[in-house]
């Protein structure tokens, strides 16, 4: 029961209450950039819970076996980033092999993260607060979530506004920045749940 | 804004980057720590030249590896050079700054994937000179570092009343804390996109459909993303110029034609002139008019 409940608090957390985007700016360029349609925010959101996931599991297990034990861990971000540029394309490679299907619906995006600043971002805040094996990987999964969740959002609303009367020199980014930081008020609200 | 210099001199490359091709208000690049440190002056003012310091050592070291470093492993091997910076100036600023180190906290290592570095790497310092592309660098890192402060300042003033820390807005004030809030970032940099439009400034923001170009790919664009806004913008620009000049050969032939109607006017007043004193006053004001 109190593991159960560790989950859900720390689901809750990162995906609502320090979201990744709306209150930490990481990740904001797939976030204003693939956001302009539903369908392409939602695989752009699936690809990043896909890699975000699995690379704070190989960081974190990198970190605890190799870095941690070798007292190299000034290496940190120099390692993680090889890694992370690394492991995408492995799995990509991956799924373009066994799972054509998936990586139909992801393969786009893939490359796209890279270098999204979320996913290095994730596996350094699991050094810094020096999460256990699985909180890593749960800490990860509900960062991606968080911004899979916010993506969506900014999406289904960008396709509401698309066509509305909106004064020219707000048009195109003005706009979204703007509805942007209205979802990060609403955001903010979940700070009362902490 | 414009100014006649030679290409690829340390002053041209000082200009670029601070004012023709500024890395925040013209090309849009690196927006998360533009939006994540700028709560106040200075914290956007370290995070610059931390980034600053980091495009310079990355730019000289990639220029002076560029023919030596194979092409299809370029990206990785520029990630591995400017990680190992970043890892570096990390360490300066914890042993030195070490305030600035804990308030900047994660942003520090992530400059790693800041756009501008890659970027300015793969767009310049890996096909010019040394000296060149160490004032590339320069010149990006302090136009990202102005612009930061600039915002941090904004954002610092109406969200705290301060400016670098010190009181500056009369007692009177109430701060609008939003603003340094994370909604607020966000708002700054809508109104800062939304003025630019509206004064067609040169910018990445201005073409119809906004793009910031990468989609966060850093790594794959190779540099693109910096491309990609520089072609947008250069067209922009390439557009407004057209424009203005259209528009003051419309205006030069519009006064040619008021000269013509003007002397026309005046040789009337002229003939008047000459049927009388009071006729020529008339006629005089006429013509001044």
């Amino acid at each position: 029961m109190s593991s159960f409940t560790t989950i859900l608090l720390t689901l809750i957390t990162t995906m609502l209450i320090n979201n990744v985007v709306l209150s930490q700016f990481m990740g904001l360029c797939p976030f204003l950039g693939v956001s302009k349609q539903i369908k392409t925010a939602l695989g752009m959101g699936a690809a990043v819970i896909f890699v975000i996931t699995v690379s704070s599991a190989v960081t974190a297990v990198l970190y605890r076996f190799v870095l941690l034990r070798f007292d190299m861990t000034y290496l940190n971000t120099i390692v993680f980033i090889v890694v992370i540029a690394a492991l995408v394309q492995f799995v990509e490679m991956i799924l373009k092999k066994f799972s054509p299907a998936l990586y139909q619906a992801l393969g786009v995006y893939l490359p796209l993260i890279t270098t999204n600043c979320a996913v290095l971002g994730v596996a350094l805040t699991n050094v810094q607060k020096d999460f256990s094996i699985g909180m890593s990987v749960l800490n990860g999964f509900g960062t991606a979530a968080g911004f899979a969740l916010s993506i969506l959002l900014l999406a289904g609303i960008r396709e509401k506004t698309a066509h509305n009367p909106i004064p020219k020199s707000f048009r195109g980014m003005p706009i979204t920045l703007l509805t942007a930081g209205l979802m990060a008020i609403a955001f903010f609200g979940f700070k009362m749940l902490a | 804004m414009s100014m006649k210099l030679k290409k690829d001199t340390p002053l041209e490359r000082l200009w670029n980057g601070l004012v023709r091709e500024n890395p925040t208000f013209v090309l849009m690049l690196g927006m998360c720590p533009t939006l994540a440190v700028t709560t106040g002056a200075v914290n956007g003012l370290g995070m610059g030249l931390s980034t600053a310091a980091v495009l310079i050592l990355s730019n000289t070291m990639i220029s002076l590896l560029r023919k030596v470093i194979p092409d299809q492993v370029r990206m990785p091997a520029y990630i591995v050079i400017v990680a190992s910076f970043v890892t570096v100036v990390e360490m300066l600023m914890h042993a030195f700054v070490t305030g600035l180190y804990e308030a900047l906290g994660i942003y520090i290592p992530l400059i790693v994937v800041n756009c501008i570095i890659l970027g300015r790497a793969e767009a310049y310092a890996s096909k010019h000179g040394v000296l060149a592309s160490a004032f590339d660098g320069l010149g990006m890192g302090l136009g990202f570092t102005a612009a930061l402060t600039i915002i941090g300042l904004v954002r610092e003033l109406l969200g705290a009343g301060t400016a670098f820390g010190a009181q500056v807005m009369p007692d009177g004030y109430t701060p609008i804390s939003i603003f340094i809030l994370a909604p607020g970032a966000f708002f700054v940099l809508a109104a800062l996109t939304a003025l630019q439009n509206k004064l067609k400034a040169p910018s990445a923001t201005n073409t119809e459909n906004a793009p910031i170009a990468c989609g966060g790919d850093c790594t794959r664009c190779a540099g693109s993303c910096g491309a990609v806004n520089h072609e947008a913008v250069v067209t922009a620009r390439t557009e407004r110029r057209a424009a203005e000049a259209e528009e003051a050969a419309r205006k030069k032939a519009e006064a040619a034609a008021r000269l013509k109607a003007e002397a026309g006017e005046k040789a009337q007043a002229a003939a008047l002139a000459g049927a009388g004193t009071a006729a020529d006053q008339t006629g005089k004001e006429d013509a001044d008019r």
